[in-house]
C-alpha cells in the first residue's frame, strides 16, 4: 500500500525538482537539501572574516584556541542533541543529565576516594542509566520526548542538589585523569585541550556509525517517517531506545569534558546547556522534524555560536546583544530549513 | 515560491540588519592605548548590578577607560562568566571586575592573573581568596550586625520569634551566610559556627530576652520567593515578630505574607541592601530598618583602580582590620534609637541605587 501511495509521490518530486533546476535559486535549493552542513559552514566563514576584519585579535591561535574550548561542552552535547532530534525527538535534560554525571564523577572519587577510572565508570553509568529512563518512557509509555524529558530535567536537577548540596569540587583535589580534558598541548603553536581532541573524536566516530551502518540508516529511516520504517521492518522502538541509551553515554563523556575545562565539578554550571544544545543542532541545518541533518552541520553549527559569542565579545559588544545575535540566528536557520523543506514536498 | 523567496530575504535582511545594528552598538575595542576594563556582573535581571553597570560606565567615561559589560544570564550561570573571562584576556584587557556568580568561575580568574590582568571581587568576595587581587565590597557581616543590633534594640527586652529569610537553599554563597549570621549576631544570640547558618540553638537568650528561631526558609531574594518563604514559616508559627531577609524584594514579600494574614502588629521586618525601592518600603512602613550598601561606589572603584594601576602603578590596599576594601554600609531606619548610628529613608533616597 505504501509502495502505491509513494510512487506518484515520488514521480512528483522528481518533476519539481527538475522544473527547480531551471532556476539558479531552485538549483542552490536543491544543493542545499542535498548537504545541508553547506549553509552552516558558508555562515561559518563569513562571520570568521567579519569577526577577523573588525579586531585582529580575534583571529589570533590564542583565541581560536579560546573558541574551541568554549564549544568542546555544548558541542558534546550537541552531538547527543542530534541523534535525538533526527529522531524527531527532543531532549531537554541534556545538560541535567551531564551536570549530574560530572557531580557523580568527582564526588565518588574526591569524597569516597574510589579509583579515578571507577568515578569515571559511575559517571558512565549514570548517563547510561538517565538514557534508559528517558528511553525506556518515550519508547514503553509512548510519551511525547518533550514531555519526558522536561519531567526528567526537572527529575536530574533536583538530584544533582541533593547529592551534591550545592558544593563545588574543586580541580585541584581530584585526581589527574579527572582533569585531563583541560590538559593542553600545541599544535604549530595552536593550543588544544585533550576535551576538545575527544569532542572531534565522537564527531568522526557517529559520523561513521550514522553513514556506514545499518543502524545509522535504520535511525534516519525512523526519523524521516517511523511508519514507513516499521513497514520497512526496522524495529523503531528499538532504534529509538538505543539512540536515547548512545545520548547518554555521549553526555558523560561531556560530563568528563566538562570537568577539565572548568577544573572543577560545579553543579551550577549547566544554566541553559540543554537549550544552547537544541540551538546548536538548529543553526547546524537538522531538521526538527527528524530524518534530516548531520553531525557535521550540528559541529558547525556550535562553532558558529562560539564565533559570535566570542566575536562579539572581542568587538566590545554587550552580553546580551550577543543572545539576541543567537535569537537571530536560530530564525534564520529554522526560516532556511523551512524554505529547503517547502522545494521538495 | 513567491512567498518563500520573500521569507528568505526578510530573514536575510532581518540577519544582516541585527549584524550592523550589533557592531555599531560596539565601543569599537580598537583603541590599543586605552585602559581595557570588563565589569562582569552576575545577571542583568537586578538593579543591583544594573547600578552597578551605569556606575562602571560613568567612571569609565570620565577616565577613558574602555568598558566592557557582561554577565551571566540568571543568578548562579557560572559558564557565560567564565567566557566572559575568557574573552577579556582574549581581547587584551588590562583588568577584570566581576560579581561571581559561584567557585566556578574561579579557575578562569586564576588564569586571567597569571595572564597579567588585575583581578577585583565586586560585592561579592570567592571562595578563595587567591583566585582575586583585592575585593571591593559591602561588609555583609556587619550589614547584618546593624539591623540585628537595632532590632534588640526596637523589641525592648520582648521576647522575638524570629523568621529567617535567606537566599538559598541549594547552594552556600558567602553572602548569604554573612548577612544572616551577622543579624543573629548583632541580636546578641550565640552563632555556634559563623560559616554556617541554621546551627545556632533554636530557643534561648538574645541581648534583650528569650529568643525562637522558627526557621531558616530560602527566597531566592525575590519577591515571590520572600512571600512563599514567609508563608511557610508562618503556617509553622502564628507569633513571630521579627522577620530577617536576605534583601528587599524577598522583605516586602514577606510582608505581603503577614498583611493577608492580618500579622503586621508590632511586626519588625528588618533587610539588608538599600536600593531605591527598599528606601520607599522603609518610609511607608513595609520594612522597618535596612542597611544600604553602595554598588554604584564599587563599581567607580572598581574601574578608577584599574586605571590607576595601569597608569601610575598604584594598586589598592584593603580596608584596616578586614581582608577586603569596605565599600561602606549606613543603617536606614525611621525609628532610630539612643547609641545606633542610622540615617532616614529621605537622606537614603538621595543615594539609593536602582
Amino acid at each position: 500500500m505504501s509502495q502505491q501511495t509513494n510512487a506518484p509521490a515520488a514521480e512528483h518530486d522528481l518533476a519539481e525538482e527538475f522544473l527547480d533546476r531551471s532556476t539558479p535559486l531552485g538549483a542552490i535549493r536543491n544543493l542545499l537539501h542535498r548537504h545541508p552542513a553547506i549553509s552552516p559552514a558558508i555562515v561559518l566563514i563569513a562571520a570568521v572574516a567579519v569577526f577577523g576584519g573588525l579586531n585582529e585579535r580575534f583571529l589570533e591561535p590564542s583565541n581560536l584556541s579560546l573558541v574551541s574550548q568554549q564549544v568542546a561542552v555544548v558541542g558534546t552535547l550537541a552531538l547527543a542533541q542530534t541523534l535525538i532530534i533526527l529522531t524527531a525527538g527532543i531532549d531537554l535534560s541534556v545538560g541535567a543529565v551531564m551536570v549530574l554525571s560530572s557531580m557523580v564523577i568527582a564526588q565518588t572519587t574526591v569524597q569516597n576516594g574510589l579509583p579515578a577510572p571507577l568515578g569515571i565508570g559511575l559517571g558512565l553509568a549514570v548517563g547510561l542509566g538517565a538514557g534508559a529512563v528517558n528511553g525506556f518512557l518515550v519508547t514503553r509509555l509512548k510519551l511525547p520526548p518533550f514531555i519526558v524529558t522536561l519531567g526528567s530535567l526537572n527529575v536530574f536537577l533536583a538530584l544533582t542538589l541533593l547529592y551534591s548540596g550545592g558544593a563545588t569540587v574543586r580541580g585541584g583535589d581530584m585526581p589527574d585523569l579527572l582533569t585531563l580534558t583541560g590538559e593542553t598541548f600545541s599544535v604549530g603553536g595552536v593550543n588544544i585541550t585533550a576535551g576538545v581532541v575527544m569532542m572531534l573524536v565522537l564527531y568522526v566516530a557517529l559520523a561513521l556509525v550514522l553513514h556506514g551502518t545499518a543502524w545509522g540508516r535504520h535511525v534516519y529511516a525512523s526519523g524521516d517517517d517511523s511508519e514507513a520504517a516499521r513497514l520497512a521492518g526496522i524495529s523503531v522502538q528499538r532504534v529509538l531506545a538505543s539512540i536515547y541509551l548512545a545520548a547518554g553515554a555521549i553526555l558523560a563523556v561531556a560530563a568528563w569534558i566538562q570537568i577539565g575545562r572548568s577544573n572543577a565539578a560545579s553543579p551550577n554550571v549547566g544554566v541553559d546547556l540543554n537549550l544552547d544544545s537544541i540551538t546548536a543542532v538548529v543553526i547546524g541545518g537538522t531538521s526538527l522534524f527528524g530524518g534530516r541533518g548531520t553531525v557535521w552541520g550540528t559541529l558547525l553549527g556550535a562553532l558558529i555560536v562560539g564565533v559570535f559569542r566570542n566575536g562579539l565579545s572581542l568587538a566590545g559588544v554587550d552580553v546580551l546583544w550577543q543572545t539576541f545575535a543567537v535569537g537571530v540566528l536560530v530564525i534564520v536557520a529554522v526560516s532556511v530549513d523551512q524554505w529547503i523543506r517547502k522545494g521538495r514536498k | 515560491m513567491h512567498r518563500n523567496r520573500r521569507t528568505i530575504a526578510a530573514a536575510c535582511v532581518l540577519a544582516t540588519g541585527a549584524a550592523l545594528t550589533l557592531t555599531g552598538c560596539g565601543s569599537g575595542g580598537s583603541d590599543e592605548d586605552a585602559v581595557g576594563v570588563s565589569l562582569i556582573v552576575k545577571t542583568t535581571a537586578n538593579p543591583f548590578f544594573v547600578a552597578m553597570q551605569e556606575g562602571a560606565e560613568a567612571a569609565a567615561e570620565e577616565a577613558g577607560v574602555e568598558l566592557t559589560l557582561a554577565a551571566g544570564r540568571q543568578d548562579g550561570d557560572e559558564d557565560t562568566q567564565i567566557q566572559a573571562i575568557e574573552n577579556a584576556v582574549s581581547r587584551g584587557d588590562d583588568g577584570i571586575l566581576i560579581t561571581p556568580n559561584g567557585p566556578g568561575v574561579e579557575d578562569a580568574l586564576i588564569r586571567a592573573r597569571d595572564a597579567g590582568l588585575y583581578v577585583i571581587a565586586l560585592d561579592t568576595p570567592p571562595t578563595d581568596p587567591e583566585s582575586v587581587d583585592i575585593t571591593f565590597a559591602t561588609d555583609n557581616f556587619l550589614a547584618g550586625q546593624r539591623i540585628g543590633e537595632w532590632t534588640a534594640a526596637q523589641l525592648g527586652g520582648e521576647r522575638a520569634v524570629i523568621a529567617m529569610i535567606d537566599l538559598f537553599d541549594d547552594k552556600i554563597v558567602s553572602v548569604d551566610v554573612e548577612r544572616d549570621q551577622g543579624f543573629l549576631d548583632g541580636m546578641g544570640i550565640d552563632l555556634a559556627d559563623p560559616g554556617q547558618y541554621g546551627d545556632e540553638a533554636a530557643t534561648g537568650r538574645y541581648s534583650g530576652g528569650e529568643y525562637a528561631i522558627v526557621g531558616h526558609e530560602a527566597s531566592e531574594g525575590a519577591e515571590a520567593g520572600g512571600r512563599t518563604a514567609a508563608e511557610n514559616l508562618l503556617s509553622v508559627n502564628p507569633d513571630i515578630n521579627v522577620v530577617y531577609t536576605i534583601n528587599e524584594p524577598a522583605a516586602y514579600g514577606a510582608y505581603e505574607a503577614f498583611d493577608a494574614a492580618g500579622a503586621t502588629d508590632d511586626l519588625v521586618v528588618v533587610s539588608v541592601d538599600g536600593g531605591c525601592a527598599g528606601v520607599d518600603a522603609v518610609a511607608e512602613g513595609a520594612i522597618d530598618a535596612t542597611s544600604q550598601q553602595y554598588p554604584v561606589r564599587m563599581a567607580e572603584l572598581g574601574v578608577e583602580a584599574i586605571h590607576a594601576l595601569a597608569t601610575t602603578g598604584e594598586a589598592p590596599e584593603a580596608s584596616e582590620g578586614l581582608d577586603f576594601f569596605n565599600t561602606g554600609v549606613e543603617l536606614v531606619t525611621d525609628q532610630p534609637h539612643d547609641g545606633i548610628a542610622s540615617i532616614t529613608s529621605t537622606e537614603a533616597a538621595d543615594v539609593c541605587w536602582g
